[in-house]
């Protein structure tokens, strides 16, 4: 059977679910948690490659790399203060940072 | 009959590093199951002919960033033993909520997909095209804006990325530069009388 | 003549409050002689009206003197209807309030509340008149309930005493629920003819016969038999008809002055004044005047049976007057509205002489008012024996006295009606007529007749009371005796209030009587071929037997029918009713909105809830803020989930 759109579709939708059932679950450990936001990232880009591929349109392939930008740049934010974090606590249990609660 | 075969397999590759992220004991495996699924939807992608991004995909997820994350990883000491409570009590709520929105994109894709050709099969194009082509034909002149935009953003990340992380030791001789050139005569010179030395 | 109607009203009230504001400046002397003088003023120029409408025929006078408001376009204003029937009413009302106000200065003497009682007695009289005057609903209404209140403040004028307290709001309470079918009637005739005047409602009543209400769906009312019902429940509870007769007897606890003026002559009579007043409404209601007939009668009845068994000498007088307010209300029922005013006149005067030589008779005996402690008072109080055997006379009916003319005319009125009802109204009457002579000569012979039961010490005191008190009692006794001969021609068989009163042709009783009309004496004479006369010397003598002749005979009675005594001691458990299901029932209820709806309710729920909810509404918002960032993390994918959720449904 040959491939469709859909088949795109459903890996990328099944791969951004995963993705959220990981944030549920690690809710403690940060860097799992930020490995999760990427997998959610890459779901959306096959998102969009996908449908670039299948309308003709490389409008979606642009975004993609734009995509791939911001998220290089925003993991290696989130580890900077990670490691910042780190110095300070000793720990990168998530239920620890509580100062702000209300 | 190829390509479909190839498609199956590498997403079973890909789901399965997934899962593999999301519930690895060790965060090194994590890191590594990442890379995983990173380097065979890099293949996907090659399947779809965006070779460009694919290329990207592994240059700088799997070469940067990952590497960035296996870093951090190794260098922090975490105690995993903590983390890892918790984790099935929280299980059945994960599994509803993304149940649900599992359910709902597969509604949307299933049947709420008025006029995209979803089931359509791929037109395949000639062996001439070049899809990085394409897009740099695109990106420096309809999207010049946003790719501007787009370095502006990775140099503010730099900069916020040594802010955050920078540490200052003390007792460090450092040169420092600002200091060095705001220097006047009058700080290091100073005039003196004296009556000139005889035997 | 304005002038005149004016001076007549405000006489008295300005007294009033001269007396009332500045009693303690002007001293008793002062008091009573300021309001002795505007009530006499009032008399006069009563008389002068009289005598203006009646002997000069003046046409009556419907004016307004002051408009309050105009809402709506219904004008509320002040004005004056003078008419025959006011003009009688006006003289009746003066002249005992004057008689009273004289009385009061004797029977009051030694009272420290003076000036106090002066001053409200003097505003009784500007509330009456205010209310015989009126001219529109709102001020007859004003009226009513300004003699109700001051009935109220002189029935408690002695307001240590806990009995006075009691009674004096019980007289308020039960008047309320007249009033307030009083106000609903009203309001009827307010919606159906749009107007307050007397003279529009009246002119409109024809039309206003004609129409229905539905008070509950499927079941049309006449408007006129709803207004008038709702009327005279006004008058039920203001002239004490049953079942809103209880508060008359309790009112005795007031001074026996008020007494004779508030609950024997004016304001008991202000309900058949006012059913009068309103012939041309009723006139239209046959089922009205049949409910006002058979209450009337029924009243008349079982409230003399009452006054038999009673010992204190002014109950004996206030059951009379329930008794005999019941005669004039079945005199209205049967259409014979000029009879029941005449009874009504003749009676203010005899009821009135009979409180007040109850007074002086309890004056004499150091207020001692137990008749079983009394007896052979004839010799040591001349006068008031006499006025008051003249008093009771008139009271059964003797043939001759002024009772006489207007009791006959009446009962024999009833006799000759036509509407359901009257047969058992007549009946009623006669058997009422035995009663009454029975219970007013039971009183008469303990109390002058007979061995003297009295102690040594009231005994060493006994003397006949002052001038000031025995002078009303015979300007009082002169009335009794003989104002039914010259008047009973024209006021009851002749044309006497014209227009005032509206008799339709079918019912009008009276006229069909007035052919047999020859004149007093002729009338007299014809009196003796009906039973009436016959049953009131039985009921004299059987009082004569029983009381004088043979004790001990009234005793064996007492204790064979005693079951019969219980109940008519107990007043036929009226009291006991209102007090048990009524006055509990709706402490009760009071408690239970008290507590459900009150504290509950309002306090709990929408007070307190209200307060409480923000409260816990912001306990729950609180925990949004936990400061967990995977809990910020999952708020963010749940509300995805549900906002795609929503919109793809809702799409």
């Amino acid at each position: 059977m040959m491939v469709t759109l859909s088949h795109y579709l459903t890996l990328s939708a099944l791969l951004f679910t995963i993705s959220i059932a990981g944030i549920f679950l690690n809710r403690k450990n940060v860097i799992v948690l930020l490995m999760c936001v990427e997998l959610l990232l890459l779901a959306v880009n096959f998102n969009f490659i996908a449908f670039s591929r299948y309308l003709d349109d490389p409008a979606g392939q642009v975004f993609v790399f734009f995509i791939l930008t911001v998220a290089a740049a925003e993991s290696a934010i989130g580890l900077a203060i990670l490691v910042v974090l780190f110095r300070g606590r000793r720990s990168i249990n998530v239920q620890e940072l509580d100062v702000l609660k209300g | 009959m190829f390509t479909t075969f190839l498609f199956y397999a590498l997403s079973t590759v890909l789901l399965a590093a997934a899962v593999g992220v999301i519930t690895a004991r060790n965060p090194v495996y994590a890191a590594l199951f990442l890379i995983l699924a990173f380097v065979s939807s890099a293949v996907l992608w090659l399947l779809l002919e965006a070779e460009f991004l694919a290329i990207v995909l592994v240059l700088v997820y799997v070469g940067a960033v990952m590497v960035l994350f296996l870093f951090v990883v190794m260098m922090l000491d975490i105690n995993v033993t903590t983390l890892r409570e918790g984790f099935l009590r929280y299980a059945p709520v994960g599994a509803i909520v993304a149940g649900i929105i599992v359910l709902e994109l597969a509604y949307v894709i299933w049947f709420r997909s008025d006029g995209l050709p979803v089931g359509t099969q791929l037109v395949p194009r000639d062996a001439a095209y070049s899809s990085t082509e394409e897009l740099g034909k695109v990106l420096y002149t309809q999207y010049l804006y946003p790719f501007e935009l787009a370095g502006m953003l990775l140099l503010l990340a730099i900069v916020a990325a040594i802010l955050l992380t920078m540490r200052h030791r003390p007792g460090l001789k450092v040169q420092d530069v600002a200091e060095q050139v705001k220097v006047q005569r009058g700080d290091r010179i100073r005039m003196v009388k004296m009556k000139s030395e005889s035997e | 003549m304005e002038r005149i109607y004016l001076a007549v009203v405000l006489c008295p009230l300005i007294a009033a409050l001269v007396a009332g504001l500045f009693g303690r400046q002007i001293g008793r002397g002062g008091a009573h002689t300021v309001t002795i003088l505007g009530v006499g003023a009032s008399f006069a120029l009563s008389l002068l009206v009289l005598k203006d409408q009646w002997l000069d025929g003046a046409a009556a006078y419907n004016g307004t003197v002051y408009t309050w408001a105009v809402v709506d376009g219904v004008t509320m204003n002040v004005g004056f209807l003078v008419d025959r029937l006011t003009a009688l009413m006006m003289v009746v009302v003066t002249s005992v309030s004057l008689m009273v106000h004289i009385y009061t200065i004797g029977y009051m003497h030694d009272d420290p509340g003076y000036q106090r009682f002066f001053s409200y007695i003097s505003l009784f009289t500007f509330a009456m008149l205010t209310l015989v005057m009126a001219n529109n609903f709102l001020q007859l209404f004003f009226g009513w309930e300004a003699v109700g209140l001051v009935s109220y403040l002189l029935i408690g004028f002695w307001y240590t005493r806990p009995t006075a307290i009691v009674a004096n709001l019980k007289a308020f309470l039960v008047n309320r629920v007249g009033d307030f079918g009083f106000l609903l009637g009203i309001a009827l005739i307010l919606m159906a003819t749009g107007s307050l005047d007397y003279a529009t409602v009246f002119a409109r009543a024809p039309e206003m016969s004609t129409q229905t209400i539905e008070l509950w769906s499927g079941a049309p009312w006449s408007v006129m038999t709803v207004a008038c019902l709702l009327l005279f429940v006004g008058a039920m509870g203001k002239s004490a008809q049953m079942p809103l007769h209880v508060w008359l007897p309790d009112s005795m606890e007031g001074p026996t002055p008020i007494s004779a003026l508030i609950h024997a002559a004016t304001m008991v009579t202000a309900g058949v004044f006012m059913v009068a007043r309103m012939s041309p409404l009723f006139e239209y209601s046959e089922t009205a005047l049949s409910v006002v007939l058979v209450i009337g009668a029924t009243t008349a009845l079982f409230t003399g049976f009452l006054g038999v068994v009673q010992n204190d000498i002014k109950r004996v007088v206030a059951y009379s007057t329930l008794s005999q307010l019941g005669y004039m209300t079945a005199a209205l029922g049967a259409s014979a509205y000029a009879a029941g005013v005449f009874h009504l006149m003749t009676h203010a005067f005899f009821k009135a002489l009979l409180f007040l030589a109850a007074g002086s008779v309890i004056v004499a005996m150091h207020h001692e008012q137990d008749i079983r402690k009394m007896g052979g008072l004839r010799k040591y109080l001349p006068i008031t024996w006499l006025t008051c055997l003249i008093g009771t006379l008139s009271l059964i009916g003797f043939p001759g006295f002024a009772g006489f003319f207007s009791k006959d005319a009446l009962i024999e009125a009833v006799g000759h009606a036509q509407r359901a009802g009257a047969t058992y109204a007549w009946w009623c009457l006669l058997i009422g007529v035995f009663v009454t002579a029975l219970y007013s000569f039971r009183m008469y012979f303990l109390v002058f007749h007979g061995p003297e039961r009295l102690d040594a010490e009231t005994k060493a005191h006994l003397h006949e009371s002052p001038w000031v008190i025995t002078l009303p009692l015979v300007l009082l006794a002169i009335p009794s005796a003989i104002i039914g001969w010259p008047t009973i021609a024209p006021v009851v068989f002749g044309d006497y209030f014209g227009s005032a009163i509206m008799v339709r042709e079918g019912n009008d009783v009276l006229r069909e009587l007035a052919g047999e009309f020859h004149g007093p004496w002729a009338y007299i004479l014809h009196a003796f071929s009906a039973p009436v006369p016959y049953l009131a010397f039985a009921g004299a003598l059987t009082a004569w037997y029983l009381y004088l002749r043979n004790p001990s005979l009234a005793e064996v009675i007492r204790l064979r029918a005693s079951w019969l005594h219980t109940l008519l001691i107990n007043k036929y458990y009226f009291d006991d009713f209102n007090d048990k299901v009524l006055a509990r029932g709706s402490r009760g209820l009071g408690n239970l909105f008290w507590q459900l709806g009150d504290v509950l309710v309002i306090d709990g729920g929408l007070v307190n809830g209200s307060a409480k909810l923000v409260g816990w509404a912001a306990q729950v918002s609180r925990q949004l803020q936990s400061g967990y960032l995977y809990h910020y993390a999952f708020a963010m994918i749940i509300g995805l989930a549900v906002l795609v959720g929503w919109l793809l449904l809702g799409a």
